[in-house]
């Protein structure tokens, strides 16, 4: 591994953890439990505990889902199955074109992200040119700068080129990469050896084969990691689509789930009938927790990383 | 021409193919970062010294957006709100997520599910927590349900005075990255250095004071760091549930945090210059509480093998 200047601008974060090696370093054994058997099953009962605190809310969601506009609020556990709330939440607000919205905006914005975050940590990772920490140390300085201070001036870059109320300016921006993931990516693609690259040179390879059929298949874990998180954050979004949409069959689901509560919030003034809120939170929520199961070890292994090299 | 050229076009003449190829790489990132970044950055700075709606163009009104700053009520208790917010969600988040991690450590193999568990929070779109906790958190929801057994009924949704603090409690049901990245952290403290500071006759306090928080004293900067700036930026679970078409004017106001304020003068009202004033004094303030981070952080953070 040939050794690399250390990062300019950003913050000194790399933490105790001399693994920066790669992500799937298992380093530390299994601590041995401390103390007797009695702290052991407090422990066990603390874990409890806490696993209740944090399951049954979701529970709670859905039992509030299948109940009637009567009984929503009362705190009886799955007392009514009243799975036709669904249905009527299709029929009432256009909640499958919200679904179909944010699925492909989210699908877009991870696959732009991915590729073009990778391309230009790449560049970081591997290229030797002038003022390269320098212009690294940019990237790093721009994750520092709240989302609102540029917020007016790129709805007015959108609006002049007559693409508010659509789609595009919620994943568009993904084509130019984004800090936070050049700066993931390239610390993945400076782990690989730098003799790999060498070998490839020596037999011909571009410097776009050399990134693509080199470094990109070699990193596979990581782009997946990316992949997910813009995923989620996507899906998750609420101020891009309170920005750029009007039109109600343009929502995303955060968007409409947001015009549901305005609408039956019952503290709000709303109509009451919370079931359907309740409901389309069901709908929102189930596929980030499909997803997370499918890629627990993505999600699990990105936060670490970004908590350990930072 | 033979003849020695300028100094500057024979540097860009020299400019190497490895140069060329960087640029090209770096390309989408640099246009990206002039279009969306440094553009944008500029543009809202000017827009600030001006009154602009859009429908006619802005007009320069030097400081009076700054001015108006200083004056405006709601800065003052958008602010307030902010960092009391602030205030009890950062240590809430550390305190607890280290909790929950030393807990994970002590599991052995189980430690997988739990973290799976406490996770789950953490992948629940931002606006469904909000609508979740518009349930838990009502008149006899699942909290004052809980809470009854103490006789405690707070009213969550509406009385200004616990708007807040049941904004904190829904906070931190979302702590679960925090977890993971301590848990991380905590599993690369040498094993070995516990057992000789036990064989010295260390208690747990001690061990815990003097080996764990140094060894992870990266991990909590970097999450004291990250949980500042967000709950400075607190925005989408508190829009959807108090900020809809209508709701209560005295939970709004409590509820009413520097994000929203502005986000309301910005696409609501549509005052353009004053809130890219009201941007640029976030900026400043997220700043300035980052760099007095940093200068401490130097004093309490250690890097193993690190000679810095």
């Amino acid at each position: 591994m040939t050794v690399q200047p250390t990062q300019a601008g950003g913050p000194p974060l790399a933490p105790a953890a001399a693994t920066a090696a790669g992500v799937r370093t298992r380093s530390g054994t299994e601590r041995r439990p401390i103390g007797g058997r009695i702290s052991q099953v407090l422990q066990f009962a603390a874990l409890a505990i806490a696993t209740v605190i944090f399951v049954f809310p979701f529970v709670w969601l859905f039992s509030a889902s299948l109940k009637t506009r009567a009984t929503v609020l009362n705190n009886e556990l799955f007392s009514e199955w009243h799975f036709e709330n669904y249905t009527h939440l299709f029929e009432i607000v256009p909640i499958a074109s919200w679904f179909v919205n944010s699925m492909l905006v989210g699908v877009l914005a991870a696959v732009t992200v991915t590729f073009s975050s990778a391309l230009v940590a790449f560049a970081f990772a591997y290229f030797r040119f002038p003022r390269r920490d320098l212009i690294f140390g940019l990237v790093l300085a721009s994750m520092m700068l709240p989302g609102a201070v540029v917020m007016i001036p790129n709805f007015l870059i959108w609006d002049t080129l007559g693409w508010t109320n659509t789609l595009v300016p919620l994943w568009a921006g993904n084509l130019f990469g984004s800090a936070f993931y050049i700066f993931l990516l390239r610390q993945f693609f400076l782990g690989l050896p730098r003799e790999l690259f060498e070998a490839a040179r020596v037999d011909g390879a571009s410097y776009p084969r050399m990134w693509w059929s080199v470094a990109m298949p070699l990193t596979r874990a990581a782009l997946i990691v990316v992949f997910i998180f813009e995923l989620k954050a996507s899906w998750t979004d609420l101020v891009k689509p309170l920005i750029f949409l009007k039109d109600i069959g343009l929502y995303t689901l955060p968007r409409g789930l947001m015009s549901l509560v305005s609408r039956f919030n019952p503290t709000a003034g709303g109509e009451g009938q919370f079931q359907y809120v309740m409901a389309a939170s069901v709908v929102i929520t189930v596929p980030m927790i499909i997803m997370f199961f499918l890629a627990q070890r993505y999600f699990v292994e990105g936060i670490a990383t970004t908590g350990s090299k930072g | 021409m033979t003849a020695p050229a300028t100094a500057a076009p024979r540097r860009r003449w020299r400019m190497g193919e490895e140069t060329r190829w960087a640029l090209l790489f770096l390309s989408p990132w640099i246009i990206g970062f002039l279009v969306f970044t440094a553009g944008p950055m500029i543009a809202s700075f000017v827009l600030s010294f001006t009154e602009y709606n859009v429908i006619r163009p802005p007009e320069p009104v030097g400081l009076q957006n700054y001015e108006r700053l200083t004056t405006d009520r709601r800065i003052g208790s958008s602010l307030a709100n902010t960092a009391f917010y602030a205030a009890l969600h950062v240590p809430g988040v550390i305190i607890f997520s280290l909790a929950l991690a030393m807990l994970l450590l002590r599991v052995g193999r189980a430690a997988g599910f739990f973290r799976t568990v406490f996770y789950l929070p953490a992948v629940t779109p931002a606006v469904a927590v909000g609508t979740l906790f518009l349930l838990i958190l009502s008149g006899n929801g699942l909290l004052n349900q809980v809470l009854g057994v103490f006789g405690a009924q707070p009213r969550w949704l509406t009385d200004p005075d616990w708007v807040k603090p049941g904004i904190v409690i829904m906070s931190l049901w979302s702590l679960g990255s925090t977890v993971v990245i301590y848990f991380a952290a905590l599993r690369n403290v040498p094993t070995e250095l516990y057992e000789a500071a036990e064989l010295d006759g260390a208690g747990a306090w001690s061990r815990f004071r003097h080996i764990t928080v140094p060894f992870i004293s990266g991990a909590i900067f970097f999450t004291v760091i990250v949980n500042t700036i967000a709950s400075l930026q607190i925005f989408a679970e508190i829009y959807a549930m108090f900020f809809g078409a209508t709701g209560s004017s005295s939970a709004q106001s409590s509820a009413l945090f520097y994000s929203i304020y502005l986000f309301q003068k910005a696409f609501r009202d549509f005052e353009f210059g004053y809130a890219s004033a009201m941007a640029w004094l976030l900026f400043v303030i997220i700043l300035v509480i980052t760099v007095i981070q940093v200068r401490v952080s130097k004093r309490f953070v250690y890097y193993a093998g690190d000679d810095r």
